[in-house]
């Protein structure tokens, strides 16, 4: 029971983080129809750029949650300009291109990322400094810690600030209509390429944050930590039912706890035949089962195909 | 050009003169780096052409397609190495590695092809994803794949006797081993593409377009979608279980790092970029892309010290740079590609 419970907020955890990069892929999906396969780098951009305001900041003398809330905030918004660049760049002139032309194009602007961010960063791997506090409380059994909490937290609040966005704003009106039909949108005034952009820009703050979690969570940032990462996030958004915003969460936390619990008890089930180090198949197992039972996710709506 | 154009056989032999020489031409002038370069630049080219069948005939979007050229790469390093002890000869392997990899396509075709677009697509990756971690990890309680260490010392693919890891002496006349295998390399490439043109311009070939374009008309006109799409998975699969054989026996070494994501990116890379289901233009993707990545990192470091005096850019980093550079570019430029098919490039102007 004790390591039930704890793989259950270890998975929970690490699903919040993964929920947060899957909203981003599956914003960008509902909208455009496009897997944004750069998005895993802009998680991986966000997390270097906060370790590096941190360390700039780390002989100031501010509180350290202080620190850490600037280099959260410093690596949101270098995200958002990065966001909008790639789709102004990468995206935006392929709108009407063949529909793999787009994916070719978020390959190669996720490999100029990965290169730029080791030529800036290195090969190496970073430690993180640990600016929160990293107490632990018992429940039930199960190690706790505040970082934990505080990562479950944040993604709590920012998703449901999201859900808020989206359904209660003008703004979240425009991308709902955008994401129904842009043409008709346009028609009622709503300028569609703002609202892409804006889609764009949200999505990697929201990565941008996920990628502060998730190397305070591991302690670690180093510039290939985006890409399995992106993978499982998108997984997820699948998992959920892409273009659905509580799909994608949904699909994470389920994710991540599949995942943890998967790594706890595969060995134990198999009878030491599998190890945890197939954590990642048990992942992509789930998936593939998944789709094959219900082919547009857990919270997918039955769409007829776009030809 | 008016006298090759009325014989066209002669145009035909220019051409098999021409690739005949290229090897000593190359070797003369580039160095064996280069010929070695190129005789993957023809595994690649089988490769793209397989995976062309699944993404451009077909227009089913595989991004694991790799893990069939893993298999492929494997099964022929188990068969033919002191691994198990076994030393199969080379026929008798390349024939099974297509056959096993087929059957690979099926099984992960079977479940998976009523999904469409980015489903696919996610569960093609997922399967490849679990391919290479099921070889990274089968070296335990059973050592099949020897783990991450890879399987070294497989045999060199050897043809009526002589392995074509050693050169040959013809009347005199030295052919050095990277060349040998690169006429192996060349005819099966070309019985590769005689193959795939056949097909496109066969019923099933125009079934897999008919799909690509409309699979309700497609079924509505009769066509068994499901089977057709199969066999798409299948043929794409088999291709790619011989290139991974191939690939097997001209290493000589085989480790799960060889089979990454990347690796699959790439091959889909040069279908997109050469022209999504026009031969010409994928093997003109496969050539480019097995070829300008090896470029860069050649010329990167001397270019860097001819401009500035010393290297500035690590070339690996300068390599992969230039290499999303440029997959960006020609993307933005030529999104159809850079030689597509005159089918598509007709419906785009009508666009």
């Amino acid at each position: 029971m004790d390591i039930f419970l704890q793989q259950l907020v270890n998975g929970l955890t690490l699903g919040s983080i993964y929920a947060l990069v899957a909203l981003g892929y599956t914003m960008v999906y509902g909208i455009l129809g496009l897997i944004n396969f750069a998005h895993g780098e802009v998680v991986m951009i966000g997390a270097l750029v906060a370790l590096a305001v941190m360390k700039l900041l780390a002989a100031s003398g501010l509180p350290l949650p202080l620190i850490f809330l600037i280099a959260l905030i410093v690596a949101a918004m270098a995200c958002m300009v990065l966001g909008f660049s790639i789709e102004r760049i990468a995206y935006r002139p392929l709108r009407n291109a063949p529909r793999l032309a787009p994916l070719i194009t978020a390959i190669g602007v996720s490999i100029v990322l990965q290169q730029l961010a080791m030529m800036i960063w290195g090969r190496s791997y970073h430690a993180v400094p640990s600016l929160l506090p990293a107490e632990s409380y018992e429940v039930l059994g199960a190690q706790i810690t505040q970082l934990q909490l505080i990562i479950l937290l944040v993604a709590a609040l920012t998703m449901t600030g999201l859900i808020l966005l989206v359904n209660r704003t003008r703004l979240g009106r425009a991308m709902r209509a955008t994401a129904e039909n842009p043409a008709i949108a346009g028609l009622m005034g709503v300028d569609a390429n703002r609202i892409i952009a804006m889609t764009f820009m949200i999505g990697s703050a929201l990565g941008a944050l996920a990628g502060v979690l998730v190397s305070a969570n591991y302690g670690i940032a180093h510039y290939n930590m985006g890409f399995m990462l992106g993978l499982k996030a998108f997984t997820a958004a699948v998992l959920g039912g892409i273009g659905n915003l509580g799909g994608a969460m949904l699909g994470g936390v389920l994710l991540g706890v599949i995942e943890a619990l998967g790594a706890g008890y595969i060995g134990d089930l198999t009878g030491g035949v599998l190890g945890s180090h197939y954590q990642d198949v048990f992942a992509f197992f789930v998936l593939i089962v998944v789709l094959v039972f219900r082919p547009s996710g857990l919270m997918g709506e039955k769409v007829s195909e776009r030809a | 050009m008016t006298s090759l154009r009325t014989k066209p056989h002669l145009g035909l032999a220019l051409i098999a003169l021409a690739l005949a020489l290229l090897p000593f031409v190359v070797s003369a002038t580039l160095g064996n780096a280069w010929l070695r370069i190129l005789d993957f630049a023809l595994i690649y080219i089988m490769l793209a052409l397989g995976l062309n069948i699944v993404v451009g005939f077909a227009g089913l979007l595989d991004l694991g397609y790799i893990a069939f050229y893993a298999v492929g790469a494997y099964l022929y390093a188990l068969l033919a190495s002191p691994h198990f002890g076994l030393h199969w000869p080379v026929w008798a392997i390349l024939p099974l590695g297509a056959l096993v990899a087929g059957v690979f396509g099926v099984l992960l075709g079977a479940p998976t092809l009523r999904l469409r677009g980015d489903y696919l697509a996610i569960v093609t990756l997922g399967f490849g994803e679990i391919v290479r971690i099921f070889m990274n990890n089968l070296n335990a309680p059973i050592n099949i794949t020897n783990g991450p260490k890879g399987i070294a010392r497989i045999d060199p693919i050897t043809i009526a006797g002589h392995p074509l890891s050693k050169s040959l002496d013809v009347f005199g006349f030295t052919v050095p081993g990277l060349a040998l295998y690169y006429y192996l390399f060349l005819v099966l490439a070309i019985l590769i593409i005689v193959v795939g043109i056949r097909l496109q311009d066969s019923r099933i070939g125009r079934a897999w377009v008919a799909i690509r374009e409309d699979e309700i008309a497609a079924k509505a006109c009769g066509i068994d979608t499901r089977n057709v799409k199969l066999l798409a998975f299948a043929m794409g699969a088999s291709f790619g279980g011989v290139a991974g054989g191939l690939f097997a026996g001209f290493q000589e070494f085989v480790s799960p790092e060889s089979f990454g994501l990347m690796e699959s990116v790439m091959v889909l890379c040069m279908v997109v970029l050469g022209g999504m289901g026009h031969i010409p233009g994928v093997i003109l993707g496969g050539l480019l892309l097995a070829v300008l990545p090896e470029a860069f990192r050649h010329g990167a470091a001397p270019l860097q010290q001819a401009l500035f005096g010393k290297t500035l850019i690590d070339p690996e980093n300068l390599r992969m740079l230039l290499f999303g550079l440029a997959l960006i570019l020609v993307m933005l430029y030529k999104p159809a590609g850079l030689w597509p098919e005159p089918r598509h490039r007709a419906e785009l102007k009508k666009s």
